[in-house]
Formats: structure tokens, C-alpha cells, sequence
């Protein structure tokens, strides 16, 4: 079924729509295995819808492939047990949870072993390990994204879609995001980054798609990007 | 000192079995915004699938039987009903539960009659289990008692001492961000909405025999567990507890107060002129109306409730 060739991802003309108004016009583009991709774009270009449509949450027209299985049209949950994590753009912790539980939720079967344990998140940032028993509602942001990102890990997902992780954070706390995005890759798991600052996306990624009103404007590597200056300044630059 | 702690007791008694339906009427709105005009229905349900039962086999298979069955109604309306008037909003989800109230009524009608039926407290439970002063304390509210504190118990440790209760509680109030976790939401409501009407049921099991189990109970208790909800606090299970014991105090000291108002402002040194029919009226007579009194009063004063977190 799945062989190197197949895309881990695969979106192919997705039309994608909030109640009467049409917000995705046709958005082409893949993730293959172990790969970083960034979605670039000013805010409500449809990058999040693209996620969303992606996870079953808004109603979408067009192909969704996960690794060559069709799945628009499966309920959330059941795309997320295929392997699919969303690490949302509002981070949507449980405020009345504490640290643990919310790490707890992440876990979809508890008989399972993943690739990640809470320890590991622990090691990772341990703010969290001081946190644990926190309720989630009093962590300042850059905690809270911690914990987002690793709730949806604690899933343990084969491609995670990265809403925004560095917005409105300390540049110290957007360095540590980074660092936690390569040790995901290293264990294998493929990534579409979500962003609208530039610096992380050409840091981090191997291919880049930037987007506008709705579809795909842009497609290349960092450094295609980086040197095309007219498609920057249309598209992205303020 | 004797009236104030029987009334006491039985004020915590009728409290608690408000409770049990206003628990379950609380969950199902944080969880899926949408009051569920038919909750009381189940409640009714309940002490007539009790009398049916106890009458082949039985008050005490009745007593564990019956809320199963209404929880699986319950259950059922949610999957088959609910889910599918979902899609068109919640102007629709409240039409559907409004007139699955009626429906539960007429088939009530058509099944035991239009009168009330003969459901009787068991013989073991009939009898006195103290005499404070003059005045005897029923074994029977005594087991009402003991059962609703065994529900609350079970129910407090469900939601936070397990693993379902945990993702109960992270989808009162994010749903979407729980299913994309991969949890199955739509079952989790479903078993949600059984559940809570399966307390409603038990409400109804335990408390048809010690009122009267007549057609007309679920819209005499239905309008009551709304004040409570809204007087606790929409979504608010804490609230909801405060207020049903609020209200179940309200109730039973009121109803046995004979003073009449004049006799009220008498005692803070104002008296009413003598001949006026409001004057003369008693607490009792009020009784009835208090606990509306107190919804609007809570809607004017503090419009979300004793502990409520929306606004809305």
C-alpha cells in the first residue's frame, strides 16, 4: 500500500467552505514521509481552514489523501486515530485540567505504547515537569504551547499540522519550539508548519508553499522563495 | 427546633432527588448546548417502567432495572433523534426535545391511563426510621437519601477519578479540540445523554412512590429543575447542587409555614392594614411561587447564576 513514492499527505483540489462562504478555491499540495512543509501566508488566506479541512472540521469538496487512503468525509476522531495530529492555532488547552491530565487526553488508547511517553515530554521542557499539576488555565502562553504541542504528540501521530507555534512568544521560547519541531522529525513523524513569519519556515523546512486567497501562489524551497522577491512582496510582506 | 430539622431533613431529601435530574440536565447542556426540555420526561419514565416492573417481580429489580431502561431510551433518542436534528442547529435540537415531551406524555396516556397508578413504597421501606420529638421521619426518605448520596458519590468519582470521566470533562467545554485528539465525541455525548437521563430515571424510580406517579409529574417537576439550573448556573454542576438544595429547602419549609404575610411584616415591626386578601395569604399559600421568585430575582441580580460560567 504505502511505499516510498506514496505522499504521507495529499491534497488535490480542495474546495473548502463556512456556511455559505467559499474560503479554499482548489488548494494542491503534499507532505511526503519525514519531511518538514511550510504553509505560508498572510492571516485568512485559508491556511488553518486547510487544516481544519484536513481533520474533518469544516466542510471541504476535492481529495484528502493520507497516506493514499481517501478520507475526506471521515469524522475527526477517526482521522486522527489514523495517525493525523492538529496542534490548533488558539492551543485550545483544558483550562480546568491540570498539565498531566491534559497530556493524559492526548493519549487516544492507553493500552497502546507510542513513540512518546510523559517523561519524554518532561525532558523536553521541564517548565512542564514543574507544572504537572497545574490547572492548564493559569500556564502563561509559551507554556501552553509547550503542552499543546505535546498533548498532540502524546497521540502519536505519523503527520502533525502545526498552527502558528511561535505567535506572540519571547524569542527564547520560539528558539525552544524549533529545537522540539527537529527532535519530532528525528523520530520520523512528517510536519506541515503552519506560519506567517519567515525566519522559522526558511530555518526549518525543506519545501514551502505560499498561499493566498484561498489556493496555492507559491511553491519551491527556501531558497526559491528567497530570491524571488515579487512574489514575497505580493504575498507575504506587509 | 423540631420543625426546623424535619423540615431540614426533608428539605435536603426533596433536594437531592432535584439533583439527580438537574445533574443530568446540566451535563447534557455544557456538553452539547442545548437544554433538553424532555429531561423531566425521563424522570416520569422512570416511575412508570418502576411500577411496571415492580408489579411483575417487584419494587427492588424495578429499582435497578428501570433507570437502565430509561438511560437506553435516552441513549437511543440521542443516536436516532438528537444527533440527526443537530445538523440543523439548535433552534431545532430544543423543538425536537420540546416536543419529545409531548410524545412521552401521550404515550403515557395510552399505556396507564390518565390517572395516576398505584405505586407503592415496598413494605420493607414502610415504616418509621426515627421520631424526632413528636414528629416521625419516614424509612423511606431515608432511603431516598442514602441512594442520591450513592449516585453523587459514584457520579463525582466517575468524572474525575477515571479515564472517560476526564474526557467528559475536556468536552464540556472543547468538544471539536477532543475528537481531534482522537476520542470518539459523538459516543461520548451519546453515553452522556443516556447516563443523564438514566438519573433521571433513578429520580423517578425513587421518588414516583413517595409523590405520586400521574401523568402530569414531569411537567410539575420540569419547570422546577429549570429554575434550578438557571439559579445554579447554566452548566454549572456545583450550582446546580447549592440550588437544588436551595430549593428543595425553600419548598418544604414554605409549605409548612402557616404565618401569613401580615404576620411576616409583624415581626419587623411593620403592620399591614388588616382586610387586604395579599396581606392575609400564608407562606404556604406562597409556596408554590417562591422558587419563581427566586429565578427572577437571581436573572435581574446576577443573570448567570449562583455558579455559572457562560453569560449566555
Amino acid at each position: 500500500m504505502t511505499d516510498a513514492s506514496t505522499p504521507m499527505l495529499e491534497i488535490a483540489d480542495l474546495h473548502g467552505y463556512y456556511g455559505k462562504s467559499h474560503v479554499l478555491h482548489g488548494v494542491n499540495l503534499h507532505v511526503n514521509a519525514g519531511e518538514i512543509v511550510c504553509l505560508l501566508g498572510r492571516n485568512g488566506v485559508g491556511r488553518s481552514t486547510t487544516a481544519k479541512a484536513v481533520m474533518g472540521q469544516v466542510v471541504a469538496k476535492g481529495a484528502v489523501r493520507f497516506k493514499g487512503r481517501d478520507i475526506l468525509g471521515m469524522k475527526a476522531y477517526e482521522i486522527a486515530r489514523l495517525g493525523i495530529g492538529l496542534v490548533p492555532e488558539n492551543r485550545d488547552i483544558f483550562p480546568d485540567l491540570t498539565v498531566r491530565q491534559n497530556l493524559m487526553l492526548g493519549v487516544k488508547d492507553p493500552r497502546a505504547t507510542g513513540r512518546w511517553s510523559i517523561d519524554d515530554m518532561y525532558a523536553l521542557f521541564p517548565r512542564l515537569k514543574e507544572r504537572d499539576g497545574t490547572p492548564g488555565g493559569v500556564l502563561s502562553g509559551g507554556e501552553q504551547q509547550m503542552l499543546t504541542l505535546c498533548r498532540t504528540m502524546m497521540g502519536d501521530p505519523d503527520f502533525v499540522m502545526i498552527d502558528e507555534p511561535t505567535e506572540g512568544l519571547a524569542p527564547k521560547i520560539v528558539e525552544l519550539v524549533g529545537q522540539f519541531l527537529q527532535e519530532v522529525r528525528k523520530r520520523g513523524i512528517s510536519i506541515l508548519l503552519i506560519e506567517q513569519k519567515l525566519a522559522i519556515a526558511l530555518d526549518i523546512s525543506e519545501r514551502l508553499y505560499l498561499m493566498g486567497h484561498g489556493r496555492i501562489v507559491f511553491e519551491g524551497t527556501p531558497a526559491d522563495l528567497k530570491a524571488n522577491e515579487a512574489i514575497r512582496k505580493e504575498w507575504l510582506e506587509v | 427546633m423540631e420543625f426546623v430539622a424535619i423540615s431540614l431533613l426533608n428539605g435536603i431529601t426533596y433536594g437531592l432527588l432535584l439533583f439527580m435530574l438537574s445533574s443530568g440536565l446540566t451535563l447534557i447542556f455544557s456538553m452539547m448546548g442545548i437544554l433538553n426540555f424532555a429531561h423531566a420526561s425521563f424522570y416520569m419514565l422512570g416511575a412508570y417502567f418502576a411500577y411496571q416492573i415492580s408489579s411483575w417481580v417487584g419494587f427492588w429489580p424495578g429499582l435497578l432495572v428501570a433507570p437502565l431502561l430509561v438511560g437506553a431510551v435516552g441513549a437511543a433518542v440521542e443516536r436516532y433523534g438528537l444527533r440527526r436534528a443537530h445538523r440543523f442547529g439548535h433552534v431545532a435540537e430544543l423543538l425536537f426535545t420540546f416536543g419529545l415531551a409531548f410524545v412521552v406524555e401521550e404515550v403515557v396516556h395510552l399505556i396507564w391511563g390518565k390517572v395516576a397508578v398505584d405505586y407503592r413504597i415496598p413494605a420493607e421501606l414502610d415504616g418509621t426510621l426515627f421520631t424526632l420529638f413528636d414528629t416521625s421521619f419516614p424509612i423511606y426518605k431515608g432511603f431516598m437519601m442514602l441512594i442520591s448520596v450513592g449516585m453523587l458519590v459514584a457520579l463525582y468519582a466517575l468524572l474525575t477519578r477515571t479515564r472517560i470521566g476526564l474526557i467528559i470533562q475536556a468536552a464540556l467545554t472543547k468538544p471539536d479540540m477532543v475528537e481531534a485528539l482522537g476520542h470518539n465525541v459523538p459516543r461520548i455525548f451519546m453515553l452522556v445523554f443516556g447516563g443523564g437521563t438514566a438519573l433521571a430515571g433513578l429520580a423517578g424510580v425513587i421518588g414516583g412512590n413517595a409523590f405520586v406517579t400521574e401523568p402530569g409529574m414531569a411537567a410539575a417537576v420540569g419547570s422546577i429543575v429549570f429554575v434550578i439550573v438557571v439559579v445554579g448556573g447554566l452548566g454549572s454542576l456545583g450550582g446546580a447542587f447549592v440550588a437544588s438544595l436551595l430549593i428543595g429547602c425553600i419548598q418544604t419549609f414554605s409549605v409548612a409555614l402557616s404565618i401569613s404575610i401580615t404576620d411576616v411584616f409583624a415581626l419587623a415591626g411593620v403592620s399591614l392594614p388588616a382586610g387586604s386578601q395579599v396581606a392575609r395569604l400564608t407562606i404556604t399559600q406562597l409556596a408554590p411561587v417562591l422558587p419563581y421568585l427566586l429565578m427572577v430575582a437571581i436573572l435581574i441580580f446576577r443573570p448567570r447564576g449562583l455558579m455559572g460560567a457562560r453569560e449566555s
